[in-house]
């Protein structure tokens, strides 16, 4: 596939090669209250197409978004169901709330299916327009499944009312190319350009189990389309597996009533006083508009929370190189950065005339998204790189070549690790030199994961499979592969030192998809301001932030406009860190879609619905026992010497403080067993209150009382439990 | 360009501006679909909120529906509006506006309406 040339994009001749396989004709209904009642399903395999209707019963109990995704892939999937199988579906579903243009961060998407890495449904959350657009044709949520014979473009065009499934054998599937190539050949005109979408993966997507789907939106004033990434869990790989080269979709004349929301006056007040307290409070709170996530790496890095060479530590001086100042001076501010109409909280930043210097774009001058903080902290300080240039052009191909770049960055760390303690050598890796630090190398590494060459396919297939790996061929110490490979249920972590702080230990390691902290970030709660000192307060926060968090992701909300900026009020009220302020608009934004009664109560009832039928789906897949739920410990402790040493003071005084061990006289190695003993303990305690908080057995079950007292207790819901109890 | 200067310490708080503006831009006498509006102050005297023409809201709206006009005057294009409001949580002026029955924010076109109906000179036309 010719994928070098970025300036000339040959729409109009790419187009005449395209075949026709079908097209099926839909008439393009208008929301109702938040609600389209009907999804689109189309199965690659046999060109099918229809539309579903959803009934009361599924928009009761599953609300949307992630609900929606999860209830059509369950039924969807059998426990022998793999990423790869033809019954696999991908499920693009937005939510009532989704769609509205008043209330900042409204445009989100959330994406399920089951996972090449961990073979578990994984969920993950994505800006951009298609989701909205998708909506406003009168779709709740687009079920993908079966497999295309040759590589298709399913276009969805909402103006017409026709879905087409056309052959696209010409196109680049790189996504910084792909997204301008179809956003020229569908898009009318100019104006015409904000009115397609397009969800697309690339290169590295088709070789490795990490990648992503790229969202895109059309930037009016760059005149560029700019990405945002479903990026957890390899859903770009199932994408590209399905030979799907891109979705398409196309919707004009969105207005602020399209989403036809019951009280659309309530909807706007809230709007404009959310836009308000942005204008008035972000400069002197996290400023996203003008670093975006990138000001998280300055506020790890000071709390010894950023992840330095695969975990080992929490900060570094050189780390601010790649923080927040670097990165206002290099993006292209000024500009309205949000991923969806009215999110001026804007934190999807983007460089101008960036150049690349590696691989198949090096010497060009792109358009490129800004990184963000995960993206920052994994390619850049897990892996002891930290050159601002170096992370955004890793950041540049990762998206382009569709690779998740937190998965990238925790993997690339893990080999750095192996590496530089001899447990891979340069005849491994075919001459890579894979040092921490080494950015060229990494850069190395992900080029031949999009050219499906060499190490990269191997250090593509994910950590989880590397251990493996390493251990059985090339007689690695499995133990200790175990505790340095930062992954869990075939999941790589997320990018925060969770060593000080149990409950995020919890949280990383309860979270169904694998450890993500997107259902829990626990952190400065429970390490810095120890708001939670008992093991019932994480449990109940473990409880709580979960289903608070999953909230979003069944409504159809971005979390940041919830905690990244707050009312100047906030730090008065009883429970700062849940902003309740915010909460209540979004209790009032639901009530004011849907003309629903609605509470705080029934906002947790609803996600908590969702979240046991997601954690059942894990068991019915062959996990989701309480055995999953074991970090490896170098998230937990210090696993080796240098990092005991490196943080002596402060674990020698919880050996003496918590653990009543004088740890004068004693070596190292004693010091980190005793140490390991007793954090491992506290995490067993941890689970057993978070596991009972849940109404789950000790064993991480579900009780067939509890998915009554939920109403999800179908036959099919409570066999899968019944066998495990 | 034209603005609506103001001196508010010549402002009896008849309202016979907001009156003008409302009939001119929404054909209605009513001070809440009025551009400009007149708060008494709770230590006498009224304050006179009316958009300056800075333009800020030019940058903030993401479908480029707000621009100025060959006169200099900011102007809103409903057809590219996407209704979000941001322009209106974020006029420094808190002089772009909102209210239930139009659809879409509003400002001042700098019109003189309001200007020409002022018998105090409070509000008046002034080349910036």
């Amino acid at each position: 596939m010719a994928c070098k040339n970025t300036g000339i994009i040959n729409a109009a001749e790419l187009k005449k090669k395209h075949k026709k396989l079908t097209e099926f004709g839909f008439e393009v209904k208008e929301i109702n209250r938040g609600y389209a009642d009907r999804s689109l399903y189309i199965d690659l395999s046999n060109n099918e197409i229809k539309v579903k209707p959803i009934d009361g019963e599924m928009k009761n109990k599953f609300t949307g978004g992630r609900g929606y995704g999860m209830k059509y892939l369950w039924d969807a999937v059998n426990p022998d169901t793999r990423w790869d199988s033809p019954e696999n579906e991908i499920i693009i579903a937005q939510g009532p709330i989704g769609g509205i243009t008043q209330y900042p961060g409204a445009g989100k998407s959330y994406v399920v299916t089951i996972s090449p890495l961990t073979d578990l449904p994984v969920d993950s959350n994505v800006g951009g327009y298609f989701g909205p657009l998708c909506k406003f044709c009168g779709f709740d949520a687009l079920e993908i499944q079966g497999k295309a014979k040759k590589d298709v473009i399913v276009f969805i065009d909402g103006d017409s009312g026709m879905v087409t499934i056309e052959e696209a054998p010409g196109e680049c599937v790189n996504s910084h190319i792909l997204a301008e190539t179809l956003t020229e050949m569908y898009a009318d005109s100019e104006e015409d350009k904000r009115n397609v979408s397009v969800v697309s993966a690339g290169e590295g997507s088709e070789h490795t189990r990490i990648g992503i789907l790229n969202f895109s939106y059309y930037d009016l004033r760059r005149k560029k389309c700019k990405l945002k990434q479903a990026g957890r869990g390899g859903i770009g790989t199932v994408l590209r597996d399905k030979k799907v080269k891109a979705l398409v979709v196309k919707k004009s004349g969105v207005k602020g009533d399209s989403n036809n929301p019951a009280d659309l006056d309530t909807i706007i007040k809230h709007g404009i006083k959310l836009h308000k307290e942005i204008y008035d409070n972000d400069d002197k709170q996290c400023r996203m508009r003008v670093h975006g996530t990138t000001q998280l790496v300055d506020a790890m890095n000071a709390h010894d929370l950023l992840p330095v060479n695969n975990f080992q530590y929490g900060e570094h001086p050189e780390a601010p190189r790649i923080g927040k100042e670097s990165f206002e001076k290099m993006f292209d501010l000024g500009k309205p950065d949000g991923c969806w109409y009215g999110c001026t909280l804007a934190c999807a930043h983007a460089l101008q005339d960036f150049e690349i210097k590696t691989g198949p774009y090096k010497g060009q001058k792109v358009f490129t998204d800004g990184p963000e903080y995960e993206t920052l902290a994994g390619v850049g300080s897990n892996c002891g790189i930290f050159d601002p240039e170096a992370v955004t052009e890793a950041n540049f191909y990762c998206d382009t070549y569709g690779i998740d770049t937190i998965s990238f960055g925790t993997l690339c760390a893990f080999v750095m690790e192996c590496y530089d303690r001899g447990i891979i050598n340069k005849e491994i890796t075919g001459g890579l030199e894979l040092n921490f630090g080494n950015w060229e190398a990494q850069m190395e590494l992900m080029h031949q994961m999009a050219r499906g060459e060499g190490f990269g396919v191997v250090a593509g297939q994910g950590v989880h499979r590397m251990k493996k790996l390493f251990a059985e061929k090339y007689g690695a110490d499995k133990d200790f592969l175990n505790d340095i490979g930062m992954e869990m249920k075939g999941l790589e972590f997320s990018e925060y030192v969770s060593k000080e702080s149990l409950a995020q230990q919890g949280g990383y390691g309860t979270a169904n998809k694998g450890p993500q902290h997107d259902e829990n970030w626990l952190i400065f709660m429970d390490m810095i301001r120890n708001q939670m000192p008992t093991f019932k307060d994480k449990a109940e926060a473990l409880y709580y932030y979960p289903l608070f968090r999953t909230w979003f992701s069944i409504v159809g909300l971005c979390k940041l406009p919830w905690n990244d900026i707050m009312p100047a009020d906030n730090h008065l009220t009883d429970e700062p860190a849940k902003v309740p302020e915010h909460v209540d608009n979004y209790v009032a934004l639901y009530k004011a879609v849907t003309g629903r009664d609605f509470s705080r109560e029934e906002m947790l009832r609803q996600s908590e619905r969702v979240y046991n039928l997601q954690k059942v789906f894990c068991l019915k897949m062959g996990k989701g026992l309480r055995e999953y739920d074991y970090p490896p410990y170098r998230a937990v402790g210090p696993v080796t010497v240098e990092e005991y040493k490196s943080r002596r003071e402060r674990y020698d005084k919880q050996l003496k403080e918590h653990v009543g061990i004088d740890p004068e006289g004693m070596s190292v190695e004693d010091k980190i067993k005793a140490l390991r003993e007793y954090r491992e303990d506290r995490y067993q305690t941890l689970l057993d209150a978070v596991y009972k908080r849940r109404g789950w057995t000790e064993n991480a079950i579900p009780t067939v009382e509890k998915l009554e007292e939920l109403g999800i207790a179908y036959p099919d819901v409570v066999e899968v439990v019944r066998k495990h109890l | 360009m034209k603005i609506v200067a103001t001196k508010p310490e010549l402002c009896t708080g008849c309202r016979a501006c907001e009156e003008a503006c409302s009939k001119v831009l929404f054909k209605d006498i009513n001070p809440e679909k009025s551009a400009i509006r007149i708060t008494e102050k709770k230590d006498g005297g009224y304050d006179i909120n009316v958009c300056n023409q800075c333009g800020e809201c030019i940058d903030i709206c993401p479908v480029q529906a707000i621009y100025r006009n060959k006169n200099g005057t900011v102007m809103i294009d409903r057809d590219k509006c996407v209704q979000c409001y941001a322009c209106v949580g974020f006029c420094p002026s808190m002089s772009m506006k909102y209210q239930k029955d139009i659809i879409g924010p509003f400002k001042c076109i700098s019109c003189g309406a309001c200007t020409r109906a002022c018998t105090t000179g409070a509000i008046f036309m002034k080349e910036v």
